[in-house]
C-alpha cells in the first residue's frame, strides 16, 4: 500500500454520484502525478461534478474548454509550458469515453500524431454517462443503454467494443496501457511510468458508473475487478511495440460479470454464450487462459 | 468574480459538505479495523481518515458502501441514518 | 522599411514582429500563405515559437486556448469554413477572457461552396465576443495586428483582425514594416492574470450556474464596451510611435456631406474613389467607413453620419431572413435618437463578384432619391445582381 501516497489533489465535496468509479480514478491519477501538471480536461461527469463555480475540488492547474477537444487544449498547455522553459510540469489531458473515442478521437489522433508531449486519460464507463446513459462507440456488446434500448425489435447494443488501445498502437506512440479503478496500483504504475515519457501516453482506465450499469454502489469497485477477472477487461501496457500483460487471471465465465448489472440484466443464455466466445478470442491474443 | 469565471481558490469544493446526502453510514468497528488502509484507498471523497483505527469524515461521507463490502475483516457495518416511517 | 506585400505576408509579419510563440495553424484558402509564412520564419530561426500543425481549426482554437491560458502569447489564422468550424472555440475564447489574435481572410460561406471574398464569415461570429477589427489595406493589416495584441492582453479580450480575402490576402501593395524593436517598445511581454501553473493553482472553465453565469456576462459586455477606449488608445499610441493613426471609424469627406455611403473593408477604398469623383463635379458627398465593428462604435457613429439626410450601407454579407449585419447595427443606432438620417442597405460584393463604380453610383442615387423623398421605398437592395437569372426583369 506504499505505493499509494497520501496527498490528495481531488478535494472532496465533489458532486459525484455515491459510489462512483471515476472520481475514486481521478483521486489515484493525481495521486500518481503529483502537483506539478496541469489537466486539461474535456466536458463529462468528471468536469461537471468538480467545478461548478465557485466550487472547485481541484487543487493543481485546471482548465476546462469543451468537449472534443481535450487533446487538442492539453496540446497548447504543453507547448506553452515549452516555451516557458517548465520542463518540470506536466500536461495531461483527461477524457471520458465519449469526449475520446468518438467526438474526441480527431483531436487525439493528431495530438499523438504531432508527437505532442502529453499523457492523455480516457476514464471509460462505457456510455456517455453525463447526459445520462447513451451508448458510446466502446458501449460493450449486449448492453442497455437509452439510446439501446431492450424493445421488440431490438435488444441493447449490437456494435462491440471500439478499440481505443489498438487505435493509439497504430499512431506507434511509445506507451499505451489499459488499467482498472479496481487494481490501483497497477494504476498508479503505470500513470507514472506514462509521465514520465516526453511524448505522447495514453492510458485507459475502465471505471464503474452506479447508475450507468444499474448496480448498487458498494459493488463499483467488485464489478470492474469482475471485469477483469473474467477475462472481459484485459490488463496490459505496451512499450515501445513491447507488449506485457500486467495481470493474467485465471478466469472465471462471464456470467459472473454480467449478471451483476443492471444494463446486461436482460441477457439471454445464448447471447451470454456469444459473448463468451468474444471474450475467449480476445484473451487468447492476450495470453490469457 | 474573476474575468473569465476563473476560480482562484484550490480545493474550494470542500465548503460543501456531501455528508448530507446519505442515507446509510459506514460504522467502523474499532476492535475489529486492522488499519490496512483498504477503505481509505477506495473511498471516491475521499472521507475515511488513516488511524489505529481508521475513521470516517462524516462531513463528506455519501454512504456508497465500498468502505464496508471492500474491507477484508468485515470491520464495517453500514447503518441507516434515521428510522424510516412505514406509510399506513 | 518599406516593402512591396499581399494581404497574407503583411499579417504573417505583423505575428512575427509581436513574438508570438505558440501557432496552432491550419491551412484554408485565402489564408494558408500566412501560416506557410509563419512555417518558414520558424524553420529558419527568425522566430522563436512552437509551430503546431494541428489537424482542423476546431483544434487550432484549441490549441490556442490552452496555450493562452498556461501563459504564452498565441495566433492563428483562418478564413470561412475554418471560423465556421472553429466557432464553438470562439465563444469559448471569449467566455474565458483569452487574449487571443487572429487574422481572418474575409471569404464567402458554404453552401454554395465559394473560396471567394465577401465578408459572411466574420459577420456569422459577431455575437462571440470577440472584438473585430477591418482593414481596408495592407498596410491596415500590419498595423492592426500589431495594435491587436495589445488590445487583446489590456481587454482580455479575444481580437480578430478581418481582411478581404483575396482582394487584399493576395494583391500586394507597399507596405512600411517596423522594425523590430519599434514594435518591441509598442507590445509588451505577454501578460494573463490567472496562468495555468502549480505555485498558483486555478481553475480555468468552470460551470456557470444559473446564480452567476449571468454576471460573466455582464462583466464581459461591459469589457466588450469599454474596450473602444482602448481601440482608440492604442491606435493613438500607434500614431505617436509609428505615424499611422486609427481609430473605431474613419471619416472621408463626410461631415459636409448629407448623402453618405457607410462602408467597411477594402471596398471602402473603391468608394472613396467614386467619393473624390463626385467631389469633382461638385456635388457633396462623403463616407465613412467602419474599423471597429465588435464593439459596435455606437456613439461615434451617431457623431460621424447623424447630420445625413441619408446613408447607403455598401456591404459584402446578410444576416439570411434579414438584412446586412453592418446595417442592421448601423439602424439599431440611431433607434432612439431624433433626427436621424434614412438608410438603406446594398448587399454587393457576394462570393467575389466585383463590386464596380457602376454599383457604387447607383446606391448614391438610390439615396439621393431617397433623401429627396424623404422616404425609403426598398430599404433592401442587392447590388450586381443577375437579375435575369432570378426572374427579375428590369
Amino acid at each position: 500500500m506504499s505505493v499509494v501516497s497520501d496527498i490528495e489533489l481531488v478535494a472532496p465535496g465533489h458532486g459525484a454520484c455515491a459510489g462512483c468509479g471515476c472520481i475514486l480514478t481521478m483521486r489515484h491519477i493525481m495521486k500518481a502525478l503529483g502537483k506539478d501538471v496541469v489537466i486539461s480536461m474535456a466536458t463529462g461527469c468528471m468536469e461537471v461534478s468538480t467545478s461548478p463555480y465557485p466550487y472547485t475540488s481541484w487543487r493543481v492547474p485546471w482548465v476546462h474548454a469543451a468537449f472534443e477537444n481535450a487533446a487538442a487544449v492539453a496540446s497548447g498547455v504543453a507547448r506553452a509550458l515549452k516555451v516557458l522553459g517548465k520542463s518540470n510540469v506536466k500536461s495531461v489531458a483527461i477524457a471520458g469515453d465519449g469526449g475520446t473515442a468518438d467526438i474526441g478521437l480527431q483531436a487525439l489522433s493528431g495530438a499523438v500524431e504531432r508527437g505532442e508531449n502529453i499523457l492523455y486519460i480516457c476514464y471509460d464507463n462505457e456510455a456517455y454517462m453525463n447526459t445520462g446513459i447513451q451508448r458510446s462507440g466502446v458501449t460493450p456488446f449486449g448492453a442497455w443503454t437509452t439510446t439501446t434500448p431492450i424493445g421488440k425489435v431490438t435488444r441493447g447494443s449490437d456494435r462491440p467494443k471500439k478499440d481505443l488501445p489498438a487505435i493509439m498502437l497504430a499512431h506507434g506512440i511509445p506507451y499505451v496501457a489499459t488499467a482498472s479503478v479496481a487494481y490501483i496500483p497497477d494504476l498508479i504504475k503505470k500513470v507514472q511510468k506514462a509521465a514520465a515519457i516526453n511524448g505522447p501516453t495514453y492510458i485507459h482506465v475502465h471505471t464503474s458508473c452506479v447508475p450507468g450499469w444499474r448496480i448498487e454502489s458498494d459493488m463499483a469497485i467488485e464489478i470492474p475487478r469482475l471485469a477483469v477477472l473474467t477475462g472481459a477487461w484485459v490488463l496490459y501496457e505496451v512499450e515501445n511495440g513491447n507488449l506485457n500483460v500486467t495481470f493474467k487471471p485465471k478466469r472465471r465465465p462471464i456470467s459472473d460479470y454480467l449478471k451483476t448489472q443492471g444494463r446486461f440484466r436482460h441477457l439471454t443464455e445464448q447471447e451470454i454464450a456469444e459473448i463468451q466466445r468474444r471474450v475467449d478470442e480476445q484473451c487468447k491474443k492476450f495470453g490469457i487462459d | 468574480m474573476k474575468a473569465g469565471a476563473v476560480i482562484t481558490e484550490p480545493g474550494s469544493s470542500e465548503k460543501k459538505h456531501t455528508g448530507s446526502w446519505r442515507t446509510f453510514r459506514p460504522v467502523i468497528d474499532p476492535k475489529k479495523c486492522t488499519a490496512c488502509t483498504i477503505c481509505w484507498m477506495y473511498c471516491p471523497e475521499p472521507a475515511i481518515i488513516k488511524g489505529k483505527p481508521h475513521s470516517v469524515d462524516y462531513r463528506y461521507c455519501k454512504g456508497c458502501g465500498i468502505c464496508a463490502r471492500e474491507c477484508p475483516v468485515k470491520a464495517i457495518t453500514m447503518v441507516r441514518e434515521a428510522p424510516c416511517e412505514k406509510t399506513p | 522599411m518599406r516593402k512591396l506585400l499581399d494581404g497574407n505576408e503583411a499579417a504573417a509579419l505583423a505575428a512575427k514582429l509581436a513574438r508570438v510563440k505558440v501557432i496552432p495553424a491550419y491551412p484554408i484558402t485565402p489564408q494558408t500563405t500566412v501560416v506557410e509564412h509563419l512555417a518558414d520564419f520558424v524553420a529558419n530561426g527568425e522566430l522563436d515559437a512552437e509551430f503546431m500543425k494541428v489537424e482542423s481549426e476546431h483544434s487550432a482554437m484549441s490549441a490556442c486556448i490552452g496555450a493562452a491560458a498556461t501563459g504564452a502569447r498565441s495566433f492563428t489564422a483562418t478564413s470561412s469554413q475554418g471560423l465556421m468550424l472553429m466557432s464553438e472555440m470562439l465563444f469559448v475564447a471569449a467566455g474565458l477572457r483569452l487574449p487571443i489574435v487572429m487574422t481572418n481572410a474575409n471569404r464567402s460561406l458554404s453552401a454554395p461552396l465559394s473560396i471567394w471574398c465577401d465578408q459572411q464569415d466574420s459577420m456569422a461570429v459577431r455575437d462571440s465576443g470577440w472584438v473585430q477589427l477591418y482593414c481596408e489595406n495592407n498596410q491596415e493589416i500590419m498595423d492592426t495586428t500589431l495594435q491587436a495584441f495589445r488590445i487583446a492582453e489590456e481587454t482580455l479580450l479575444p481580437v480578430m483582425v478581418c481582411y478581404d480575402g483575396y482582394i487584399l490576402s493576395h494583391t500586394a501593395e507597399p507596405v512600411e514594416v517596423p522594425d523590430q524593436n519599434e514594435v518591441d517598445g509598442f507590445i509588451p511581454p505577454y501578460k494573463y492574470p490567472y496562468p495555468l501553473n502549480p505555485e498558483n493553482p486555478v481553475t480555468i472553465g468552470a460551470v456557470g450556474v444559473p446564480d452567476y453565469y449571468m454576471e460573466f456576462r455582464y462583466m464581459l459586455q461591459k469589457a466588450m464596451r469599454a474596450s473602444q477606449k482602448e481601440i482608440v488608445n492604442v491606435g493613438k499610441d500607434f500614431k505617436k510611435k509609428f505615424g499611422r493613426g486609427y481609430g473605431l471609424v474613419e471619416r472621408y469627406h463626410s461631415d459636409d456631406a448629407k448623402i453618405l455611403l457607410l462602408t467597411i473593408g477594402s471596398l471602402s477604398s473603391s468608394a472613396k474613389d467614386i467619393v473624390d469623383r463626385y467631389r469633382k463635379r461638385g456635388e457633396k458627398i462623403g463616407l465613412v467607413r467602419v474599423r471597429s465593428f465588435r464593439p459596435f462604435p455606437v456613439g461615434e457613429l451617431i457623431d460621424a453620419i447623424g447630420h445625413a439626410k441619408a446613408v447607403a450601407v455598401i456591404e459584402k454579407d446578410v444576416s439570411l431572413g434579414s438584412a446586412g449585419g453592418l446595417f442592421l447595427d448601423a439602424a439599431a443606432s440611431f433607434i432612439n435618437v431624433k433626427p436621424k438620417p434614412l438608410m438603406l442597405n446594398f448587399i454587393c460584393g457576394l462570393a467575389g463578384r466585383d463590386v464596380s463604380p457602376l454599383q457604387i453610383r447607383e446606391a448614391v442615387r438610390e439615396a439621393a432619391k431617397a433623401a429627396e423623398n424623404g422616404k425609403v421605398k426598398h430599404a433592401v437592395r442587392w447590388l450586381g445582381l443577375r437579375e435575369k437569372l432570378v426572374g427579375l426583369e428590369k
